[in-house]
């Protein structure tokens, strides 16, 4: 990839797959995100960029429902994946998670092998019928992650055991092999070197033409790297959306020209 | 001077090496702390050390050596014939000790002036010594009142060096703390040195503890295989102590009561105590959680002895009229089942607490991982957390299991004291340490095999918790799957 091509690089996509309108979170008495609307395409990257605290990874956890599990968190507003609102009281939060899968900041693989890790997900969901599906479930994922030639002859070592990027590639597997429909991502590269970094972003720009990708960044060099869209976040409030090259080169607001020339964050 | 009086000037020593050693290096250093080398206070605390320590080690060995040193040269005193058997020999030492600390007491409290005393004869000394309360058991011989009156004389100059070189030692380390002291020397480090010392030993007190406790378990069992043969102990399936000796002392009755009643007490702990724990650590919320585990952890300070009178006037006949007797499968108010589940009882607030602490630990990342990718909450508790937090609860497991073993009093009130091979749970049985007990609080003499065979009785439990402990830990690494 190149940034050089920034105002270029187009989006493909124009079919939004899921769309936020007002949608307000409060974290107790603080009032974390107020009235966001955004649609998220398919088919693309998008980056969500912000100084810290600003809610873009509130954001990230209400698209799917993460914030249930914080006992504080009221979400309001609505947002829709494929049209269906995912708050309905009918929608299982366990099945949504399913089609939008999650990687987080930090490296968590299962203490299992990282075969087990990697099937965790095919298993609970009954997506192999035999054992044969499941490890070719397995190899797929992680040669989707780049993982697959560095750990092919050790699926039966622990996942703990890999080295930060690797155990970010094998998460990164993990949520692949469950087949989701969408994939958030929250800073996935935050705890990596920059050579895992690079293998981690030249992955996200692969796994786009499968999945719909929202990653939430602190660096604006990677929003610009691997983004079609980019959404930038300020005080709890959605201040610019739009294309990455729009957004790093010519934005609307102050706010955001503040940010990505360094005098806000 | 007392031994107290000694540690008291000892104390006041040791403050005056505090104040003298970190003035003269505050007085060195021009009053500035900076151009010391330690912060003051190290060269106050190696003040107080070098003046109170050594002193107090030499102290520490002086009073061990005096008595051994004492009895060395009074032994010579007495016809071999008396001093030849080790148990006599301690009897007459601890009379002649009696004998010189009364006749000390009479002079101090005005009774005896101390010629009087130096001149008593033998066959008064009983009466003399009665009227001013020291009472003696037998009549005295004029070989002990001579060692008696001769101990004292030892004793007294003795205490007389003792106090001389402690002080001494004391003022001598004293003058070279402060002799040292300066902007240059390294108190600090010499401090840490002591510290670090300290800190070992303490670590290691209750490693050698556990050595002295098995070396003096196993000499006497050494002695109770001498006169019980080994093999009728490990493997006989009869326990009938009799008083008059003959008595059939087999451990398998004794460590199958043992094995079954631990058996159903943790059948009865370890689903409760982790059933409560997961539902503490994952599904209450934090209201419900802060009023529940204080209330479960309230029952592991009640006395195993309340927990027993449980046992004995309400469990055992509920099993008895409910279940035994309706199935025909026993009448006994005492059996394995009421011993195993008040045992149970006892050990769930163990197993729920500690589980709880370590299910609480998975870290939160985990929980979010499995949830994020759309596994509920069961899955995520049985196929993540608990994996993750597995060699903790089979520690804690373990660790019941071990209390489970050796608890005695349930035991004694619940299970009854009838050594019995049965596999009727409904049945009184009883274990091994209910036996230690009672063999030790019997009336037979020490010397007998139904005695000792408390101390044979006694490390075969040591070696079975022992290897059940071996055996959590290899569990442990067998099956460890570390986060983070």
């Amino acid at each position: 990839m190149n940034d050089m091509r920034l105002v270029e690089r187009d989006v493909s996509n124009r079919q939004a797959k899921i769309e936020a309108r007002g949608v307000q979170v409060h974290y107790g008495e603080k009032h974390a995100l107020k009235d966001v609307d955004v649609a998220i395409l398919d088919r693309t990257v998008t980056a969500f960029i912000g100084p810290s605290g600003c809610g873009k990874s509130t954001f990230l956890r209400c698209l799917n429902r993460m914030n249930d599990t914080v006992a504080s968190a009221k979400v309001a507003g609505r947002i829709t994946l494929d049209g269906q609102d995912i708050y309905d009281p009918r929608i299982d939060p366990v099945q949504l998670r399913a089609k939008v899968g999650m990687v987080f900041q930090k490296p968590n693989p299962f203490p299992k092998s990282i075969y087990e890790n990697v099937a965790y997900g095919p298993k609970i969901h009954g997506l192999a019928r035999s054992k044969a599906e499941l490890d070719e479930i397995v190899e797929t994922s992680l040669k989707k992650a780049a993982l697959w030639n560095e750990v092919k002859d050790r699926l039966a070592a622990p996942g703990t055991g890999l080295s930060g990027g690797q155990q970010q590639r094998l998460c990164i597997a993990r949520a692949v092999a469950t087949a989701p429909e969408v994939l958030l991502m929250d800073e996935p590269c935050s705890a990596l070197d920059p050579i895992a970094t690079a293998q981690v972003e030249e992955l996200i720009d692969e796994l786009r033409s499968q999945f719909s990708v929202v990653i939430v960044t602190h660096s604006m060099q990677q929003a610009a790297r691997v983004s079609q869209k980019t959404a930038f976040f300020h005080l709890g409030s959605l201040v610019e959306y739009g294309e990455t090259g729009q957004i790093f080169t010519t934005p609307q607001d102050p706010r955001t020209e503040a940010y990505i020339t360094g005098r806000i964050g | 001077m007392s031994v107290f009086l000694i540690l008291t000037v000892l104390g006041v020593l040791a403050l005056a090496g505090f104040v003298l050693a970190r003035q003269r290096a505050m007085a060195l250093a021009g009053g500035d702390a900076r151009r010391l080398h330690s912060r003051p206070n190290y060269y106050g605390w190696h003040g107080s050390i070098m003046a109170a320590v050594p002193a107090m080690l030499f102290l520490a060995v002086w009073q061990i050596v005096q008595p051994m040193v004492i009895e060395s040269r009074l032994s010579g005193m007495f016809p071999p014939e008396m001093v030849q058997d080790d148990s006599a020999r301690t009897l007459l030492f601890a009379d002649v000790r009696r004998i010189a600390a009364g006749l000390e007491s009479a002079i101090a409290s005005g009774a005896m002036s101390a010629d009087e005393a130096s001149a008593l004869d033998a066959g008064a000394v009983r009466d003399r010594l009665a009227a001013t309360g020291v009472a003696l058991g037998a009549d005295v011989q004029p070989e002990t009142l001579a060692a008696a009156q001769e101990y004292r004389g030892l004793a007294t100059v003795g205490g007389l060096w003792r106090t001389v070189l402690v002080l001494a030692l004391a003022v001598a380390g004293l003058a070279y703390a402060i002799k040292l002291t300066g902007p240059e020397f390294r108190a600090r480090n010499r401090v840490e040195g002591v510290v670090l010392a300290l800190l070992m030993l303490a670590s290691t007190i209750a490693i050698l503890t556990t050595v002295g406790i098995v070396l003096s378990m196993l000499s006497e069992s050494i002695r109770f295989f001498g006169m019980y043969p080994i093999q009728d102990f490990f493997f006989g399936l009869t326990w009938s102590p009799a008083f008059q000796g003959n008595s059939q002392l087999g451990l398998l009755p004794l460590l199958w009561g043992t094995l079954y009643i631990t058996l159903i007490s943790m059948l009865v702990a370890v689903p409760v105590g982790l059933f409560a724990a997961i539902y503490l650590a994952e599904f209450a919320d934090a209201r419900v959680r802060a009023v529940v585990k204080p209330l479960i952890e309230v029952i592991a300070g009640i006395p195993t002895v309340v927990f027993g009178l449980f046992a004995l006037v309400t469990v055992g006949p509920l099993v008895r009229d409910w279940i035994a007797m309706p199935t025909g499968l026993g009448n006994s108010g005492s059996s394995v089942v009421t011993a195993g589940i008040v045992i149970g009882i006892l050990n769930i607030p163990f197993i729920s607490s500690l589980s709880d602490d370590i299910i609480t630990a998975v870290p939160q990342s985990l929980r979010d991982g499995s949830l994020g990718l759309g596994a509920t909450k069961a899955e995520t508790v049985t196929q993540v957390v608990l994996p993750a937090a597995l060699p903790g609860i089979v520690g804690a497991v373990l660790m019941a299991t071990s209390r489970a073993i050796g608890e005695t009093m349930i035991v004694t009130m619940g299970a009854g004291a009838a050594a019995q091979l049965n596999l009727n749970p409904f049945e009184a049985m009883t274990t091994i340490t209910v036996k230690i007990v009672s063999q030790l609080t019997g009336d037979t003499e020490f010397n007998s095999p139904e005695t000792l065979v408390a101390f044979a009785l006694g490390i075969s439990l040591f070696v079975i918790t022992l290897c059940l402990n071996v055996f959590a830990l290899w569990i442990v690494r067998k099956y460890r799957e570390q986060y983070e």
